[in-house]
């Protein structure tokens, strides 16, 4: 890393960007914000935690009497912790993909929407059924009513990262500290299967 | 819930070395799979739920600038006017004539009468109306807008004085009952779009007897079909009288027009009678009520309260007085209880400026009155800063307006009118106790309150700095309304909400919209209320769609992001110079590139608009080799169109930031709407409106382009054409077709 990077700016970074992304939730300006949009909050800075990962993570940051909002001052310390730590990392896309073709044991290339629908609200931490309409409405192809995931992901892959949409991707570093959306960035989990 | 982190690991093989005769995948691959998928998709939606608040944001915060922008623009107006100035042999009479509640020479009858002669020629295909209107007028006139057609000058005439005859002998508050109907039906801001009010329409049914409606004012401006909604409201307004009920909105105000695309509307498609239409409905606007009451329990009123709102002075107030709340009504000498200090008054030639109005924006009411007593010390030494806002402000360069954040300041105690201010008399300072302020500016002030406030959650009641009108007010402000009057509930509109509606103040207060996709397509629902003699609001919500396609949220987003964006680059794009020459004072071995904080913190003090600017930075500039913002590149994706009248670059960006209002003004001078106005129009306006604005520009510079634009060399410029070379390209949306 440049010189210019040490320590102390990192953090002061990362706490300006959590900044940033609590602002943007906190509509009554007085540095408050609604727990239940706390995982859109994470999620947003670059963390792929789990719903279960999640509850632990507000169950921390709620106070002693739950109100219903939580304090930046609680906030802020939590979720510098949680990028500088790199908890909840991303998913590389391979793996992604990997995860699809565990459920399409047939080795098709593509997935009924009946069958997605049924592992995706059924096991793991079920999706609600309006999470499954929205992600069918987005997945399914409309000619031949199936989701082909390959074209899914890379579709959605670069959709989800302006980084990449724009012509401005800096392709020699990771521009945002700690939110490496890119599989390269994350040591360890590349080329990890799913075990 | 889900698995938990200790399962029997089976052994896994690679997708490609598996056997084909395995079905199923095992139950523990299977939740597995799921859960990465799962945690990958909510992770995706939130980053578009990220996306589509940020994008709200960035609407928002531009609309309120643009408001904030418009109290600059009637300032303007305000220096013309008080200055006399000749523009072309018009003098006040071609400002006033738009701008002044001038009483007109002629009076009603002979206007009308002038009105009935107008003939309607034989090729006109449109509706016609006849007085008093009947349900047959109503439906020809839905069924014609729905057709695209435009109703005749003649006929917008007379409804509009048929209207302006009807609203005067209205009350200021309206008291409903819900006893003689089933439910009230009340709606929100329109703006304009007539999609959406004919969409209420198909929904809920037209206005009758059995159906009332109140619509809570903003029926205008925006969106291109204004004339069309508010001949509609006017049309059923006139046949259902008992049963069809309009408030005022801030944007029924003929500055406001100005601004925000009715008053162009109106001189586009009326192309003969537009001047006197519009002026008809700047008394029609006045005379709309300003709040509406049902069942003595449910007050409705466009934007909110105050904690100086009293219904029963309100209902006492002279409504048509207040033409536009962006003209504060002036102060004379008379009411200042004593007239000294004539050693002031041969600075100032004849009566000196007493009224500072909105150059320095809405500073507290005291403060605004100190600064007119302090007017009258002149050579006095002890007038520190403010006797120099007396006539100076006019010309003061825009500052003040702008300096307000976009949160509310903590709620500031107006200052009592009781302070005692010193005033010089002869040798010596009298104590003198600041007269009340007139009936006038009380009355005003009340009606400002009423039309322009916003809802907060914190207690107390501040002023709306980052509208530049009205006020912040808090839940016990609501409360204590309530409790005074009997009421309990404020449903009130003004502001744009995602879903609809949006209540606030422990359910005290609702904010109902209904002009969906106000920002952009897909931007947001709108919603009616219906509401019963039990008075439990029951809301409905709608979208008007061009495609029948449901479109994902994916999309929604991101046709609202992209707009959205594209307004904050042109908004970078208009501050250029500002930008550039900050950027470059953090930017000391002069490499291009600064840290990311050092952008967002110029941008943030340059642009004054609180948005995420860290989160929105990939979006907007590029990062170097070295992880630091290229600030130059903010600007790369956007250029002026190819036809552009040779300028120095700093000419052609001031030009660019203020041609919104540069249309309004040349509107205004090009009398007979032929689009031309002369070079020395031109000249004078611009040099006019520089110097208000403070910004220095050369004459010589002027000059050439007022003569590179004139390019059929007689002498007139052709001002849209003009203006039509300051629209912007935006060079990635250009590439993106050119590849698509």
């Amino acid at each position: 890393m440049a010189d210019k990077y040490n320590a102390e700016t990192i953090i002061t970074e990362t706490q300006k960007r959590i900044s940033n992304a609590f602002d943007v939730f906190d509509h009554e300006s007085n540095k408050t914000v609604d727990v239940r949009e706390i995982g859109t909050i994470i999620r947003s800075l670059g963390c792929f935690p789990s719903e279960a990962e999640l509850h632990d993570v507000i169950a921390e940051l709620e106070e002693e009497e739950p109100t219903g909002f939580v304090r930046y001052e609680k906030f802020l310390p939590t979720v510098t912790k949680i990028l500088l730590e790199r908890k909840f990392r991303p998913i590389p896309e391979d793996l992604l993909l990997q995860a699809f073709e565990v459920l399409d044991q047939q080795k098709r290339g593509h997935l009924e929407p009946e069958e997605l629908t049924k592992y995706l609200t059924q096991e793991g931490e079920p999706f609600t059924q309006e999470e499954m309409d929205e992600m069918l409405s987005a997945a399914v192809d409309p000619d031949k009513n199936v989701i082909l995931y390959k074209d899914f992901i890379s579709f959605y892959w670069q959709d989800g990262h302006p980084e990449k949409q724009t012509k401005w991707s800096s392709n020699n570093r990771v521009d945002e500290m700690g939110s490496s959306d890119t599989q390269t960035a994350v040591a360890g989990t590349s080329g990890a299967a799913i075990t | 819930m889900g698995c938990g982190t200790s399962i029997a690991v089976e052994n896994q093989t690679r997708p490609s070395e598996t056997d084909g005769s395995i079905k199923q995948p095992s139950p523990a691959l299977t939740i597995k799979a799921a859960i990465l998928i799962q945690r990958w998709y909510r992770r995706y939606v939130a980053r578009l739920e990220m996306r589509r608040r940020y994008t709200w944001n960035i609407f928002q915060s531009i609309e309120y600038a643009g408001e904030q922008d418009q109290l600059q623009l009637s300032s303007f107006f305000s220096f013309m006017l008080d200055n006399f100035t000749q523009i072309n042999g018009n003098g006040p009479d071609l400002i006033s004539h738009l701008l002044d509640s001038v009483v007109d020479p002629l009076t009603e009858e002979v206007r009308q009468l002038k009105q009935e002669q107008i003939v309607v020629p034989e090729s006109y295909s449109g509706p016609h109306l006849s007085f008093p209107l009947s349900v047959t007028d109503t439906n020809a006139l839905l069924c014609a807008f729905k057709e695209e057609q435009t109703l005749h000058g003649k006929y917008v005439l007379q409804l509009l004085y048929e209207t302006k005859k009807f609203l005067k002998q209205m009350p200021n508050v309206i008291y409903l009952s819900t006893s003689y109907a089933k439910e009230i039906t009340i709606c929100g801001d329109l703006h304009g779009s007539l999609d959406d009010l004919l969409l209420i329409f198909y929904k809920n049914g037209l206005p009758s007897a059995e159906n009332p409606y109140v619509f809570n004012g903003d029926f205008v401006d925006r969106g291109k079909k204004s004339t069309e909604i508010i001949i509609i409201l006017f049309a059923f307004l006139l046949l259902y009288p008992d049963h069809m009920h309009l408030n005022r909105g801030n944007h029924e105000d003929h500055i406001m027009n100005l601004r925000y695309g009715f008053t162009r509307e109106v001189m586009q498609k009326y192309k003969t009678h537009g001047r006197e239409i519009l002026q008809v409905f700047q008394d029609v606007f006045s005379l709309l009520p300003l709040a509406t009451v049902i069942d003595n329990k449910v007050l409705i009123v466009h934007g909110g309260i105050s904690d100086k709102t009293d219904l029963d002075f309100l209902s006492t107030v002279e409504r048509h007085k207040v033409k536009s709340a962006l003209r504060v009504p002036k102060r004379s000498i008379d009411d200042l209880s004593v007239r000294a200090c004539s050693r002031s008054s041969s600075r100032h030639s004849g009566r000196s400026r007493l009224d500072s109005p909105h150059t320095s924006g809405r500073t507290s009411r005291a403060s605004r009155r100190r600064k007119k007593h302090c007017t009258k010390q002149g050579s006095c030494s002890s007038s520190s800063s403010s006797s120099s806002s007396s006539s100076s402000s006019m010309c003061s360069p825009r500052v003040s307006s702008r300096n307000t954040p976009r949160r509310p300041p903590p709620s500031p105690s107006l200052p009592s009118p009781t302070d005692v201010l010193q005033v010089p008399f002869l040798d010596s300072f009298v104590s003198l106790e600041p007269p009340e302020p007139p009936r006038e500016e009380l009355e005003w002030q009340q009606v400002v309150d009423i039309l322009w406030s916003d809802p907060k959650n914190h207690n107390g009641c501040s002023l709306n700095a980052f509208r530049g009108g009205g006020c912040y007010f808090g839940p016990d402000v609501t409360q204590t309304l309530l409790q005074k009057h009997g009421l309990c509930l404020l449903i009130r509109s003004h502001e744009c909400k995602q879903e609809g509606y949006e209540l606030c103040h422990n359910g005290q207060v609702i904010t109902i919209f209904s002009a969906s996709n106000y920002y952009e397509e897909g931007s947001n629902r709108g919603a009616y209320i219906k509401l019963g003699p039990e008075l439990v609001p029951r809301f409905f919500q709608y979208q008007v769609s061009r495609s029948t396609r449901k479109l994902t949220l994916h999309q929604k987003v991101r046709v609202a992001e992209g707009s959205a964006l594209r307004a904050l680059k042109e908004k970078l794009y208009a501050h250029r110079s500002e930008l550039m020459a900050a950027f470059q004072q953090y930017d000391i071995d002069n490499t291009g590139r600064i840290s990311t904080s050092e952008w967002a913190q110029v941008v943030e003090s340059v642009l004054r608009l609180d948005l995420p600017w860290r989160t929105l930075r990939p979006r907007l500039a590029r990062l170097g080799a070295d992880g630091n913002v290229e600030y130059k590149s903010c600007f790369e994706d956007i250029s002026l169109g190819e036809l552009i009248p040779p300028v120095t670059p700093n000419l052609a960006e001031t030009l660019y930031r203020y041609r919104t209002d540069l249309e309004i003004i040349f509107n205004i001078i090009d009398k007979d709407h032929s689009g031309q106005i002369s070079i020395e129009e031109f000249r004078q306006t611009w040099k006019l409106f520089s110097s208000h604005l403070g910004v220095a520009v050369n004459d010589q510079a002027i000059d050439d382009m007022a003569r590179s634009i004139d390019f059929n060399k007689d002498g007139s410029i052709d001002f849209n054409e003009f203006l039509e070379a300051f629209r912007v390209v935006h060079k990635l949306d250009v590439k993106e077709q050119q590849q698509g």
